[in-house]
């Protein structure tokens, strides 16, 4: 969730009232966003203080101080939501997209805002509002990068194209002197901020380029712009451009600047249309869209998704407050005929509309009723299973653990002494693990258990664990190829090994479940060497001549490696044939 | 009369001691002697230790005893110094002083004895024997021939060392203090504490003690003997014995008791074990966009073994990557390019909503009706580690199915639910899920912190997900989630999430928990 820091005063100055913080933070939470925190610089002497508000993360039109406060304006009924255009000049500023752009970033976007007069607020509510964009809609730049432009430093029409890094050179922002394109990626590596986007192009064999018709470098998206169109807060006429790998974002990230920014236009909320041109196209595009787009909603789907019975009127009433300016359509039966702004991207169907009815209306206004649902419940068998052994085995003295279900291949493998060529390829690997412990998903209950013993030695002895819980396992008959397996894992830690009292847990076990001690049609236990278990001390659980598992005396290894002093035997079945 | 309190406690000890068997005999003796009234001042045991010729621990031990049958006797702790003879004072008192060791080995007369072979003959004790039986004038040194031989200048000794100690030892001695300081210095005497008790008769004096039974035994119950003797007093002021029993870990208790919650408002369990889930079913499925941020490797798991799910239903799958890249069902859509690859990436499930997908889906293929569904199980998240996160955790989930069922309607259950867990006031904060809409977080009033805090998460699916899946348009669905751990850890006031859950956690902590009563904060 987006977080954006806005100056309180600022804040309040726009929505031309002041409220105290608990005040703010109850309008914050019925409008639906959260005020998560209040700071006060203590660096500054006037102590500013700044209030941090969390963001839905598909409400990009609330990212900057001018969005929220107009958003919250129009919600506290004192302005209408303002309509946005864009207005076509006398000669359209044009920008070409060359086809060598369509491998590595095949699409643009522009807009032109003209007549801008740039406060300190303003300038940092473009630098901001750029930022929060790129961190979230265009996901670190990879869908989008924005460029903003002194248009009057530079001389349309744009080209934008695909070149060889040698070929581009220009000073970058910021910089003191100027580098080729190969250069940038080099030099930008050791920056803190950039180089995590240098990823997008820098094996590319050609990199995107904007220049203007005299050749200057606007910008290198989605790295750095050029340092000749710098925006100042002197800046009167932007040049705006999107480029983008997803078009509908670029639109929607285009459409929010320009309504965003807009409000400090000398003829507000007015864009400037401007035109690209594909090269390989015939028809050209307009942008911004700013498009305003019709839905119908019935007014009884509304008061029946929500419980409430609202006339068409209170209901359009309600969709004005949520910038979602509404009229009601009277015919034979009425409709609401809502038009969704350029600023609202986030409605993309009725149901979105329906919400903000609920929202203006007040969740906490909705009559909390109980839905006549009338069913029958069960528990899953397997689980219901589970429990009842669970608490059979506590009830046989053994304490219930809780470990984890990702695990390092080191404790399947070497910890258990298990040869890693064997039991590697039977795990489930997990692909991106931050850390060790998460490797991969377990493939035996068997480690926690140790592991939970290693933890708590200083006890008194003996210590009998247990736990039922889920192990994952490789099988290509499901769709996932893999599925999960119930398992009952318990350990005894003692002076002496206690292989009687684990025997004697499955022996009772087994008399819970019915099912006889003997070979055939009921379980037994069989000698058998497994490298976990200390020789001539396993044995394997077989159920209807099936092996479900296996029990004995670990291997002194095992326990070192647990760094485990005592000895300790132990018991792992599979318990899914019992439901 | 201060004799008769001696006496009397005297008698007491010895009869406890005789009874206790410390000297191998059974029976009672009881004293007969008469008592004595007053009981102004004690006895110290040291002094009965020397009276009844015991061991003064014993002693001791026998006070004891006679204190935990009542108030029969009193006794103060005392400390007072004695002197002990050391190992040499020991073996003095035994052979006799070094000096008197060393008269002894010189022969009478003149003849004497040759310096060397005294020396010899005398050992350890040989030296400074020589030089003290001189001191004394029982010895003189001569020389004949260049050879030291000593003689003897009186025919008998006495050993008043020797004699000093044996009295010393005893207790019973007169010698001077300057006397025992030498034996100090001389290391044959050392001074120890001894710590004792002064004894006094205590308010329920008696001088026939009987012995108290400590426990009703099967003997007394079949002999009716319980009707007369008497029974040692518990001390109630002890703990008891703490019992060898097994437990159910306090989180997994916690569970339980949600899902007896669910199980009483008709909710039936998903089957939700399967951890590994397709990316498909974990996010296409509802509706979450291909680009969102939780599809990214920061927040999502993904497998590289195995990687790809082989099997989606494909008809289902058309209708998703409609709805998602072109938009269908009255829906707009996301507008870009849905990938099969994308969707066929295997994660670990982010949340048991996958389960629910899955759950809707068969309800749909197999003929809608009315549900109720619940579960509680894990979910995984490649998320930055704190005291309040770990990579794996218990979602519950809750999900109500049903033709024209409102938001209201999911309000009052999301109240009802909180309700049965000891949460009175519940409000609702409009939200953001790509999955719901309405979406709304669920904050509870926490009356320790006095502040509303968020409790879980909740909304109605979205159409673009019920809808491709088959379910009939008037069917809404709720669905409401929270984490296990969360509440749990705010209702035992447990600070970091590893003290609950994982092999670290204290296993005291498992055996103090309570039952889990939640509507009891």
């Amino acid at each position: 969730m987006p977080t954006v820091n806005v100056n309180r005063d600022l804040l309040f100055e726009k929505l031309g009232q002041s409220y105290s913080d608990e005040e703010f933070d109850e309008l914050c939470f019925q409008f639906g966003i959260e005020l998560d925190d209040v700071t006060t610089d203590s660096n500054d002497p006037k102590g500013a203080v700044t209030y941090k508000i969390d963001i839905p993360a598909n409400r990009y039109d609330l990212l900057c101080l001018e969005g929220l406060s107009r958003a919250l304006l129009v919600f506290t009924k004192k302005i209408q939501a303002p309509v946005y255009r864009a207005v076509k000049p006398g000669s359209l500023i044009k920008t070409v997209v060359k086809a060598s752009t369509k491998n590595v970033r095949p699409y643009v976007v522009t807009a032109v805002l003209r007549d801008v007069t740039l406060s300190q607020s303003a300038y940092d509510s473009l630098i901001d509002l750029q930022e929060k964009l790129h961190h979230n809609i265009c996901r670190k730049r990879s869908l989008v990068a924005i460029g903003v432009h002194d248009l009057d430093t530079l001389s349309p029409p744009f080209v934008y194209s695909a070149d060889p890094p040698q070929e581009i050179n220009f000073l970058p922002l910021n910089q003191k002197k100027s580098f080729r394109g190969d250069e940038l990626m080099i030099h930008y590596q050791s920056d803190n901020h950039i180089k995590h986007y240098l990823h997008l192009i820098k094996d590319e064999p050609l990199f995107p380029v904007i220049r203007d018709s005299k050749g200057v470098v606007l910008s290198l998206p989605p790295i750095i712009n050029g340092n000749h169109s710098r925006v100042s807060m002197g800046t009167k006429n932007l040049y705006f451009e999107c480029t983008a790998t997803d078009l509908t974002k670029a639109t929607i990230v285009l459409d929010i600047l320009i309504t965003m920014l807009s409000e400090h236009c000398n003829t507000k909320f007015e864009a400037e249309l401007t035109e690209v041109i594909y090269e390989d196209q015939d028809s050209p595009c307009y942008f911004p869209a700013l498009k305003y787009r019709k839905e119908i909603v019935k007014p009884e789907l509304v008061n029946s998704v929500i419980g409430i019975n609202l006339t068409p009127e209170q209901m359009a009433l309600s969709l004005d407050r949520m910038c979602l300016k509404s009229r009601v359509e009277q015919s034979t039966e009425a409709s609401l005929e809502v038009e969704v702004p350029p600023t609202r991207h986030d409605v993309i169907h009725a149901a979105d509309i329906i919400e903000d009815v609920a929202i203006a209306f007040g969740y906490d206004n909705i009559p909390k009723t109980l839905p006549a649902t009338n069913t029958i419940a069960s528990q899953v068998p397997l689980n219901k299973l589970t429990d009842q052994l669970r608490n059979s085995i506590a009830q046989a003295g053994f304490t219930e653990a809780l470990t984890f279900s990702l695990c390092s291949v080191e404790d399947e493998c070497e910890k258990v002494r298990h040869s890693r060529d064997i039991k590697e390829p039977q795990l489930a690997r997990v692909a991106n693990p931050k850390t060790l412990e998460f490797q991969a998903a377990r493939h035996s209950l068997l480690s926690g258990l140790l592991k939970t013993l290693q933890a708590n030695k200083k006890m008194p002895l003996p210590l009998k664990l247990f736990e039922i819980s889920d192990v994952v396992l490789l099988d290509s008959s499901v769709d996932t190829g893999s599925r999960n397996e119930r398992r009952l894992c318990a350990v005894f830690y003692n002076k002496s090994p206690g292989f009687e009292i684990i025997h004697g847990l499955l022996d009772r076990i087994m008399l819970l479940l019915e099912v006889p001690c003997s070979e055939a049609g009921g379980y037994s236990i069989r000698s058998a060497e497994d490298p976990t278990y200390f020789e001539g001390r396993c044995a394997v659980v077989l159920y209807n001549s099936k092996v479900i598992g296996r029990l004995g005396v670990l291997h002194p290894e095992v326990l070192s490696n647990f760094e485990l002093s005592m000895p300790c035997s132990a018991i792992e079945i599979a318990i899914e044939d019992f439901v | 009369r201060l004799h008769g309190v001696k006496f009397t406690i005297r008698c007491l000890v010895k009869a406890e001691f005789l009874r206790k068997g410390l000297k191998g005999i059974t029976t009672l003796s009881q004293p007969t002697h008469r008592m004595y009234l007053t009981h102004t001042d004690g006895v110290s045991s040291l002094q009965l230790a020397t009276e009844l010729e015991e061991d003064h621990q014993k002693i001791v031990g026998a006070i004891k005893s006679l204190q935990s049958l009542g108030d029969i006797v009193e006794a103060e702790q005392a400390t007072s110094s004695r002197w002990e003879l050391t190992a040499e004072g020991s073996s003095i008192v035994k052979n006799g002083s070094h000096e008197a060791l060393v008269f002894k080995a010189v022969p009478p007369g003149e003849e004497g004895i040759p310096q060397p072979d005294l020396m010899k003959a005398t050992g350890a004790s040989g030296k400074i024997g020589m030089s003290k039986a001189i001191q004394a004038g029982w010895l003189k040194v001569k020389k004949e021939g260049g050879v030291t031989k000593l003689t003897r200048t009186v025919e008998s000794i006495v050993d008043t060392v020797k004699k000093n100690l044996e009295e010393l030892e005893k207790g019973t001695s007169t010698v001077e203090a300057n006397v025992i300081n030498d034996y100090k210095k001389r290391k044959l005497m050392q001074q120890v504490t001894v710590t004792s008790f002064i004894v006094r008769r205590g308010a329920g004096f008696t001088t026939t003690i009987e012995k108290q039974e400590t426990e009703l035994t099967p003997e007394l119950i079949a002999s009716g003997a319980w009707k007369t003797k008497k029974f040692k007093p518990y001390n109630f002021n002890a703990l008891g014995t703490p019992l060898a029993v097994g437990h159910l870990h306090p989180l997994l208790k916690v569970r339980s008791e949600f899902l007896e919650i669910f199980m009483e408002m008709g909710f039936s369990e998903m089957p939700t074990n399967k951890y590994i889930e397709s990316s498909f079913w974990n996010f296409d499925a509802l509706f979450v966009p291909q680009k969102h941020p939780a599809r990214d490797d920061h927040d999502t798991f993904f497998l590289s073994r195995p990687a790809k799910t082989t099997s989606v239903p494909e008809d289902y799958l058309e209708r998703v990557k409609k709805v998602h890249s072109v938009g269908d069902f009255g829906s707009q859509g996301y507008r870009y390019e849905w990938k099969r690859e994308e969707a066929e990436k295997n994660v670990l499930r982010t949340h048991t909503t996958a389960v629910s997908a899955r759950m809707l889906h068969k309800l749909a293929q197999e003929g809608f009706k009315p549900s109720k569904f619940f579960s509680i199980d894990k979910v995984f998240r490649n998320e930055t580690l704190d005291a309040t996160h770990l990579a794996e955790f218990h979602q519950v989930e809750g999900v109500v199915c049903d033709r024209n069922i409102t938001l209201g309607d999911l309000l009052g259950i999301i109240k009802e639910f909180f309700r049965r867990l000891g949460i009175e006031k519940v409000r609702f904060k409009p939200a953001y899920n790509p999955y719901t809409e309405p979406s709304m977080e669920v904050f509870a009033y926490h009356p320790g912190l006095k502040k509303w805090v968020e409790v879980g998460n909740s909304g109605m699916f979205r159409p673009e997900l019920l809808l491709p899946m088959g379910i009939p348009p008037d069917v809404r669905c709720h669905g409401w989630g929270l984490s296990l751990e969360r509440p749990t850890m705010i209702r035992y006031g447990i600070d970091n999430i590893r003290d609950l859950v994982g092999p670290r956690v204290d296993l005291q902590m498992v055996y103090n928990n309570p039952l889990c009563r939640l509507d009891k904060h």
